[in-house]
Order: structure tokens, then sequence, then C-alpha cells
């Protein structure tokens, strides 16, 4: 899950950063991958596009995300139960935070203090506060919670259940569900757009994408693929993103190994990129010129040049790669 | 010492909302096992409910956030026991039945005045005539055909070009059926079954099972295969390594096609699999899935029609909108022509999924799960 440039805010915040590096020494800008049957991380140099660094993790690394200041890595260790907190400069482990069981996915709340977890096994959405490592709050959700959201506002916060079929809404002033709103089979992943007016959410084996409306969380758009010579039934939406003008998704379509390149405004599905096998979550570096795809089952990361819709390099990472992030 | 909040039951204006209280009878006719050679693999007493139970709790975490809630009964008949007078008991409280039963009960209690307007789903008996001839337009079945299973080990024998087969089948009646089941998908997929034998394990086999294994095998034809039918699994797993030539065996045993197996686990099938752990404290079996699939069945079409209402719910079903997710990697439906429930085929050993069938390459004008099994235009069923 990618948390930068989603609003203003945080391109100020990027901005703000990036002066502070010209004075820091210099640090190229890289993408962490998560893999999770090599409990590693890789971690790709965006200018040379190759892994420079491979960090051991917990077991069953999937879910990862930066802090907003760059300053830790959090790790959905799934199988070993936690969430790690790495420093991204050393790549050592600096301590646990308590998850709930079989942590999957999370998000981090625009406040850089609490983390929404989806408890995979449990059907619980767990909040922990990553200062006083302690959890706040859980919350009852659907069976396989899974993708998570977090509006620009933060105010709510989004888990999806992948067995129960539905956005659960949820109101970070309360920790409590206040809407829980269906969507097709196998619910994976969820982004909030347009200045946090849109919810979109992807639906796997339903083989769509939900776009809600989040004043009324009605329901406005289902958007269908077709990928010439794949069957619908492998045409299976799992992770996506958004140009930084909000126009444009790349939405990864799984087992049918290819990208598909979105209007986000007509919802037309303008192009097809062919990218690695079973491909599942992305992260763009960080002027978004460039889009970096997991690729679960050939264990590789597809670059695509965001401009011409093409995919122009793919790099060898660890098994079955995840998760992605952008360390600027 | 968590705060674990309280739900609250805020519904969204796109969500059905309308309460509904579901009622599902699981009935069970429990019926005497063959013996077996082996004491190895007992089979569990709760096969089928735990996946019952199992889906029930996923649908009731679905129905709290919808104001829907399902309950279940549970009926045992034993051996011998009166099943129809069961079956009518059941139907007088609800129209929603999940039965394990063998085909011919199942057949008795659909043909029940009192079933005429129920929905039933097999969950246990795999006999292709109940997707033919004898099929009911009150069955819908969650447990894949014998058909299915072979077509999918035809599939992957075509595709790694292991076209000369023999065969040896048992004598109980399952043997019989799913070796007529493979004599079946051989000839609908072009292979050939160069000889077959009958293990009649009786006076002339005085030594183990074991032991006449290399005997009994000397004289089959050049194969690439052997095919074993021994779906009470008495002798056929005694056959592997025993050959007279050296040949991997499939069907019954080795590789084996099944409905479900704890090696699966991509698609997110881990989850389902530690789920069932987790509740019936042993791996979940095929014919768990066949009820965990039958009671979902029932609880998507609740969510997503928002009715309790069984015609209803049947028109769903059988409509182009059901979709169940089903951790074999495609949304799975029912075909409206048989009520038979489409289906990934997972092919299997002991320790890993070898492959799973429609494999690539078996193409179909609707859907490539159709490819498995009895489709359409072979079909003998006329009631629906």
């Amino acid at each position: 899950m990618l948390l930068l440039g989603k609003n203003t805010q945080k391109s100020v915040l990027i901005a703000g950063l990036a002066a502070c590096l010209l004075a820091a020494p210099a640090q190229a800008e890289e993408i962490w991958v998560s893999n999770e049957k090599d409990d590693t991380i890789s971690v790709i140099d965006v200018a040379t596009m190759e892994v420079i660094r491979t960090l051991p993790t917990g077991e069953r690394p999937r879910g990862i995300v930066f802090s907003h200041d760059y300053s830790v890595l959090y790790i959905c260790a799934s199988d070993s139960d936690t969430v790690q907190v790495m420093d991204p400069v050393s790549g050592e482990i600096l301590h646990d935070l308590p998850s709930g069981e079989d942590p999957e996915q999370f998000v981090l709340h625009p406040d850089n203090r609490h983390l929404y977890i989806a408890n995979e096994d449990d059907a619980i959405t767990t909040v922990v506060d990553v200062v006083t490592r302690t959890v706040v709050a859980q919350i009852d959700v659907g069976i396989e919670p899974e993708g998570m959201a977090v509006s620009p506002d933060g105010k709510y916060v989004i888990t999806t259940s992948e067995t129960t079929n539905m956005a659960h809404w949820i109101d970070t002033q309360t920790q409590e569900l206040v809407a829980n709103t269906l969507v097709d089979s196998r619910p994976r992943h969820a982004e909030f757009t347009k200045n946090g007016t849109q919810l979109w959410v992807s639906a796997e084996i339903g083989g769509t994408l939900s776009v809600f409306d989040v004043e009324t969380k009605a329901k406005e758009v289902t958007l269908e693929f077709a990928v010439k010579g794949v069957h619908p039934d492998r045409v299976q939406p799992v992770g996506f993103e958004f140009t930084e003008d909000e126009k444009t998704a790349f939405v990864a379509l799984g087992p049918a190994n290819h990208v598909a390149v979105v209007n986000a405004d007509t919802y037309e599905v303008e192009e097809y990129i062919l990218v690695g096998r079973r491909v599942w979550h992305m992260a763009f570096n960080a002027d978004k010129s460039l889009l970096f795809t997991t690729n679960g089952v050939s264990g590789d990361v597809t670059v695509i040049d965001v401009a011409s819709r093409k995919a122009i390099k793919t790099i060898k990472v660890g098994r079955f790669p995840w998760g992605a992030a952008l360390r600027p | 010492m968590f705060l674990r909040t309280v739900l609250a039951l805020c519904l969204s204006a796109s969500a059905a909302t309308a309460d509904v209280s579901v009622v599902i009878h699981y009935l069970r006719q429990d019926i005497e096992q063959p013996p077996v050679l082996s004491n190895l693999d007992p089979i569990p007493e709760d096969l089928g409910l735990r996946g019952a139970e199992l889906a029930l709790k996923e649908n009731t975490t679905t129905g709290r956030f919808l104001g829907q809630t399902y309950t279940m009964e549970v009926t045992h008949v034993p051996p011998g026991g009166d099943l129809p007078a069961a079956a009518r008991s059941a139907l007088a409280l609800t129209d929603l039945i999940v039965l394990d039963a063998p085909a011919e009960a199942l057949l008795a209690v659909a043909d029940l005045p009192e079933a005429a307007n129920a929905l039933i789903f097999n969950a246990s008996a795999p006999d292709d005539s109940l997707r033919g001839a004898d099929c009911r337009a009150n069955l819908l079945h969650s447990l894949p055909s014998n058909a299915m299973r072979t077509d999918a080990l035809a599939q992957f024998l075509v595709q790694r070009r292991w076209d000369d087969l023999a065969l040896i089948a048992g004598t109980h009646p399952d043997d019989i059926a799913f070796a007529d089941a493979l004599h079946g998908s051989l000839t609908k997929f072009g292979l050939r079954l160069r000889s077959e034998k009958t293990w009649a394990f009786d006076a002339d086999m005085r030594r183990t099972a074991s032991q006449e294994v290399p005997l009994f095998t000397q004289d089959l034809r050049d194969h690439d295969i052997l095919l074993i039918a021994d779906e009470i699994h008495d002798f056929g797993r005694y056959i592997a390594y025993n050959t007279w030539d050296p040949r991997p065996v499939a069907g019954s045993e080795g590789l084996v096609p099944v409905t479900w197996s704890h090696v699966v686990e991509q698609w997110g099938a881990a989850q389902l699999q530690s789920r069932f752990d987790k509740l019936a404290d042993r791996p979940m079996r095929s014919r768990d899935y066949a009820a965990w699939a039958a009671v979902r069945s029932i609880g998507e079409a609740v969510t997503r029609t928002g009715s309790g209402d069984t015609a209803a719910l049947r028109t769903f079903l059988l409509g182009p909108d059901f979709e169940l997710a089903g951790f074999k990697g495609r949304p799975m439906s029912y075909r409206n022509w048989n009520g038979q429930l489409r289906q990934p085929i997972p092919l299997v050993t002991d320790r890993a999924l070898v492959a799973q069938a429609p494999l690539e390459g078996f193409l179909h004008q609707t859907s490539e799960l159709d490819t498995l099994g009895q489709d359409r235009p072979e079909s003998a069923c006329t009631a629906f």
C-alpha cells in the first residue's frame, strides 16, 4: 500500500523532504518489495533498476508501508503474527508492534501514529498506536479482512473483507463501523481518490472495480475488464494506484498477467499492459513516471513507463513478491 | 485488556437491508462403511457436518452487517433408519436442506411431496446419474460428479501425453462407478485404455496385497500410467512401487482428482484451511468442502437478494449473477441445466497440488469449467 502523494498536503511533505535530502547525504530513490515466501525484502534502486539490498524479515511478509517521514518501515509479518518496525538505513528490526493474529495489510493514518491492521484469520481490524506500541481498539469486521484504505482527511478507514464481500467503513474518531457496503466477490484492495470524494474497491473473483461516492456511501459505477486472449475467470483485479493528477488508474489483474490502464473520469479501460505472472500490488517512483508491479508467480517486478504505458524492464526479486513501497 | 468496540450496525442504502431469518437443515443418513485392509485412515464421524458449520459461521458474520440471521438444525439418521420421516420433519420447518446421503436416499427425499418446493443440496453423492437422467429440479449438487473428477484427470493425461493406460478396479459399487466415469473420460479425451483388471482379493490371493501386486500387474500391456479405481480405499494404497513395471499411479490413489484437499493453499485457500482446522481440529476434506459450498451458496444468495424466499434463492442460484468464491481460483456457479456447481478440480498427491483442472488449452464456448463433467448438449437431465 502506497501512501505517497494522495493529496497536496503530502506533496508538500515530499517537497519539504526533498529539500532536506539536498542537505543530507545523497540517497537514491528506492522501491521496497516484500517477498512473501522468502521472508525477505528486496530493495530496488530506481535509477539502475537493480536489487541493491536483500533484508531478512519475519515470516511471510506481505503489506509494507513507510512512516510519513520515512524513518521506519512497518512490515506485516503475517506468520509471525506481528508488525515489525525496521530501520530502513541499517535494515535492522528495531522492535515489533502488537498486531493481532495474521496481519496481512495495513494503512497508516495521516496522523502518522495509528496503524489500522487487517487481521486476516480473525475477522478483526486492529488499531495500534505506534508510539505507545499498544492496541487502541479492535473492530469486528467481516471474514478475511484484507484491503485497507484511509481517507485523505483521516476521517474514514476502510477494511474490505474477502469472504463477507464488503467494504467496512470505520469512523476513526469512535473506532466504530458506520457503514458496511456490499461489493463483488473477494474484495482485495481499496483506495480513496478525487480528494477523498470517491472510494474504489477491487473484487478479485468478481472481476470488477466498484466506485463509491464517499458522501452517500452508495456505489456509483462498477468497472469490468476484458483482456484479449484471457478467459474472464482469470481476470482478477487486485492492487491499483492512481497517477498524480488522479485521472488515470493502473489496476493489477492478477493471473491475467496484465495491468489495466483506466481513465478515472470516464471509467473506460484504455489499455492493457503485459507484465509478469500473477501481478498483485504496485508502487510509483517519486515523480510517478515509473510504476513497479509485484508479480507473485514469476518472482519479479515489472517496471512500467507511465507516459508511454509500456513495460520497460523486469527485475528478478525473491519468491512471491507481494507488497511494494517507495522510499524517496 | 484490548478494547473491542461494539458493532455498529448502521447500514448503507446500497446493501440489502431486509431482516431475514434463514433456517438450514443438515440431514445425514449414516451408512455402514465397508471393511478395508488398512486402519490408517479412519473416516471422521463429523465429515461434511464441520464444513457446513464453518459456512454457517461465515454466513452469520456477513448477516450481522445486513440484519440477516442463520441457524442450522442437524439430524443424523442411523444406518437403516427412516430417512424420509426425518426429512418430512425437517421440511416442516424449512425448505433449505443440505443432504448427506447415498443417491437412492437422496432421490427418495427429493421426491417427497413435502419437498416439492424445497431446495436440497447434495453434498455427498458423486453419481453421474443424479446430474443426468435422475436429476431433480429441487436438487442442486455442491459435490462434483465422478465425471468431473475423471475428466480433470484425463485432461492432465492429455497434457502430459500419457496416452496409454491400464486400469485396476475394485468391486465395490463406488469403485465400479468411478471406473465407469474413467472409461467415459478416456473416450471423451481420446486416451487409450490398453488393459483392465478387477481386483477381487479372494481365495486365489493368499499373500498380503503388496506381495500380490507384482504378479497381478505383470500381464498389463504397455502403459504410461496405471489407473486405480478404489474409492473405498481398500487395496489401492498397496499398488504404488509394487507394480511389475515402474509406473506412476493415478485415480483413487497417487495422483488424485479431488473436490478439496489440505494441500490446496493457493487462491486464499490457506485462510479457509486454517479456519476449518481451528473449528474441526483436523484438515478439511472433500465432503466437508461440499457441505461448506452448499451452505455458503445459500448465504451468498441471501446476501445478494436480501431474501430468504426459497423460490427467489433458487432463481438467483441458477442465474447468471450468482458466483461463489470457492478458494479454487475461479468464480463458481451452478449449471442451470442440471443444478451442478461448476468448480475447478485440484489434482493432488498427499503432499502437493500437482495441477488444477480445467487445464490450459481445454476451451469451452461458455465456461472452461464446463469442460469437466456432463455438458449441456449431452445432458440427459430434463427437469430444469
